[in-house]
């Protein structure tokens, strides 16, 4: 992860907000390099929007700093409005307004000349493919389109860092999947995106995620490096004698939990104590037949719900009794 | 700030507002309505009285009394009663506020030269008209006493005697004394503030409703550029506003306006600004737009028509509340249109209430900028 500090775009040190007395952003360290997709991923009042509306200045940070584009967020606001577009959670459209009269309003706000407005505008509904709906008023998009014309309005001074926030929230499938691609689109451009979602499906299209709980960053690292530390605590195992093998698996010493998963049994437990192959030998010492072992493929949800309680345990102490992996 | 910027900001505003016909129907006809309300029906002129009178003398002496009650515009004699009784049941109809009785002895005392004694009954249900309806029988009255003592004055000396003081009353600036010439300019201010407060109100309100105030404060656009553009547009409807009040006022009812006109529609816009202002300031710090609303009118409206002399009159409040009055714009431009209107007065006698209408302006439009600026940090 040897990257030259030029090619940060976002850099948060120790990065600190609180709201009276709770604290939505805690300690919060993060790299962002250019031309990476990263998302922000965790349940609701992680503090991802805290995040994000403090990467853009919309917030200050009650302790640390934040460089975006090489400029110091509070001190250079302005040019950070320059190098930043965002897309805020409900977006920035007015629905009496048309398609063509919400990107003209915001395209004037960063001072784009008329000619190269209606250029760039154009590029942009083409891109989205929203140039047939110029003139609609916007309370007659669809939910998937009102999205889309949030983003041309967030792109239309060619930022070189996109934030979004919780883009695809409440849109139909298949206008996320059309989302997602105009963003891998952009990315092709070079654009640096950091997105914030509470949706695992759409974490998987970050090149890099970080898991937030509760204020903080837990875990930084492509789905792809989650999944591998995460493989060796669970596995599944197969046989026709299910309810017995499960019986023996509960007695067997390290095992966490036994879980009924469609035909197989999942078993998460701890591999300091024991291992697949243990586990297997054990089930045929006890007679069980056709044993069949495998890892676990652990979705982005398993990883991270075992991230979130080994967070939780390490904040109770080592309290005894724990369930571990799962 | 640039230009650029807030006219961004004021062309969005305009499009909102015409993409809204009901509440651009609203702000044009809510003048129109409030004028022909106040025009015609708030009357504060008392004249032609309805009086009854009980005539228990009979006398030519109670006649030439009852006469004069007659002959004035200020009184009606809708009957005479021959039982005192009815008076209660007229005044309990409100046929009549205004009872005359005259006692048998009238005459009798009057000639012998004692002391003759008359009864006037109000009705003091409203006490406004029963004093001003008192106040015109005591003059009367007392004229009548007057005229006879110089009479009998003459019979005694033989002389012709002059009254020692010869009162000549003349009215300036609204000679007729109709109250209209002087409610009409003050609705003026009440319309701009209502128009300014409750449109301004919502303004802000909404976008932090409808979640594109984040939107906005992440671009490059100030809390100065987005206050002063939310404002020249509402601007606009409000000049339109003080036009259509202007033209009704003197083409409709007829007040006078002899001052400049185009200095009452500049005193107009610095006016406007100052509303506007609070109109926004308010929605600075109130993120509902139920809520702006509300604070909009109690804040703007009852002040405007209670504590800026445009009825009721300063002099006669409480101290504490005379000292509030200092703070309602409105005061001011009441005195300025007034002074417009009916005294024709140049802007050099109007300083003191300018002055503070910019600085009201000024106050009202810093504070708005700063409040929206504590919000999103």
């Amino acid at each position: 992860m040897a990257a030259s500090s030029s090619d940060i775009v976002v850099r948060a040190r120790g990065v600190t907000r609180r709201f009276g007395e709770i604290v939505a952003v805690e300690g919060l360290d993060l790299d962002v390099r250019r031309g990476e997709v990263f998302g922000l991923v965790g349940p609701d009042g992680a503090g991802k929007t805290t995040t994000l509306r403090m990467l853009c200045g919309l917030l200050e940070p009650d302790e640390g700093e934040i460089e975006v584009a090489g400029c110091d967020v509070r001190r250079q606001r302005e040019r950070v409005r320059e190098d930043l577009g965002y897309m805020a959670q409900r977006g920035g459209i007015y629905d009496d307004l048309t398609v063509e009269e919400n990107v003209r309003f915001y395209a004037d706000l960063y001072g784009i000349p008329a000619r190269a407005r209606e250029e760039r505008m154009s590029d942009l509904l083409r891109l989205t493919r929203l140039e047939p709906f110029r003139r609609r008023r916007a309370h007659q998009l669809s939910g998937g389109m009102r999205q889309k014309l949030a983003l041309v309005c967030a792109l239309v001074h060619r930022p070189q860092i996109l934030l979004l926030d919780e883009p695809t929230t409440g849109i139909d499938p298949i206008s996320r999947q059309d989302f997602w691609a105009l963003v891998a689109e952009l990315r092709k451009g070079g654009m640096t995106i950091i997105f914030a979602t509470a949706y695992l499906d759409e974490a998987e299209r970050a090149t890099r995620l970080g898991l937030m709980y509760r204020g903080r960053l837990l875990r930084c690292a492509s789905a792809d490096v989650l999944r591998r530390g995460f493989s060796g605590q669970g596995c599944e195992v197969l046989t026709p004698e299910r309810a017995r093998a499960r019986g023996v698996l509960r007695q067997t010493a390290g095992v966490v939990e036994v879980e009924p998963f469609g035909a197989a049994l999942r078993v998460f437990f701890d591999p300091a104590l024991t291992s697949p192959e243990v586990l297997r030998r054990a089930l045929e010492a006890e007679g069980i037949p056709e044993v069949t072992v495998r890892p676990l493929a652990p979705s982005l949800e398993d990883v991270f719900i075992a991230l979130i309680r080994q967070h939780e345990r390490a904040d109770r102490g080592k309290g005894g009794g724990d369930r571990v992996g799962h | 700030m640039t230009w650029r910027r807030t006219w961004a900001m004021a062309r969005k505003e305009f499009l909102h507002i015409r993409r809204d016909p009901r509440s651009l129907l609203l702000a044009l006809a809510v003048p129109i309505v409030l004028l022909l309300l106040f025009g015609y029906a708030l009357r504060l002129d008392v004249d032609r009285i309805p009086m009854l009178v009980f005539d228990a003398d009979g006398s030519p002496q109670s006649r030439n009394l009852i006469a004069r009650f007659a002959g004035s515009r200020f009184f009606d004699v809708v009957g005479m009663v021959e039982d005192p009784a009815r008076i209660r049941r007229e005044m309990d109809r409100q046929r009549c506020l205004l009872a005359l009785v005259i006692p048998p002895d009238y005459s009798r005392r009057w000639l012998r030269g004692e002391r003759a004694s008359i009864q006037l009954i109000l009705d003091g249900s409203d006490s406004n008209t029963a004093s001003i309806a008192l106040g015109y029988a005591e003059a009367l009255l007392r004229e009548h006493v007057g005229s006879w003592q110089m009479s009998v004055l003459r019979r005694a000396t033989g002389v012709m005697v002059n009254p020692p003081v010869d009162v000549r009353v003349r009215v300036w600036y609204n000679s007729e004394l109709r109250s209209r010439n002087y409610i009409v300019p003050g609705l003026i201010a009440i319309i701009l503030m209502i128009i300014a407060a409750l449109l301004a109100s919502l303004t802000l309100a909404r976008e932090w409703e409808m979640g594109t105030m984040e939107q906005l404060l992440s671009t490059p656009v100030r809390p100065s550029e987005i206050v002063l553009g939310k404002m020249l547009a509402f601007f606009a409807i409000g000049l339109l506003d003080m036009l259509i009040a202007l033209l009704v006022g003197v083409v409709f009812f007829r007040v006078p306006l002899r001052g400049d006109p185009l200095l009452v529609l500049l005193m107009g816009g610095l006016f406007l600004f100052g509303a506007l202002g609070w109109g926004v300031l308010i929605s600075a710090l109130v993120r509902s737009q139920v809520l702006a609303y509300q604070l909009g009118v109690l804040t703007s409206f009852l002040p405007a028509f209670l504590l800026s002399g445009f009825i009721f009159a300063i002099e006669n409040m409480p101290p504490v509340v005379q000292a509030v009055t200092y703070l309602v714009p409105a005061r001011y431009f009441i005195v300025i249109l007034r002074g417009l209107f009916l005294k024709g007065v140049g802007v050099e006698l109007l300083v003191g209430e300018v002055a503070f209408l910019i600085a009201y302006a000024a106050v009202v439009f810093g504070l708005a900028t700063r409040c929206l600026q504590r919000r999103l940090a």
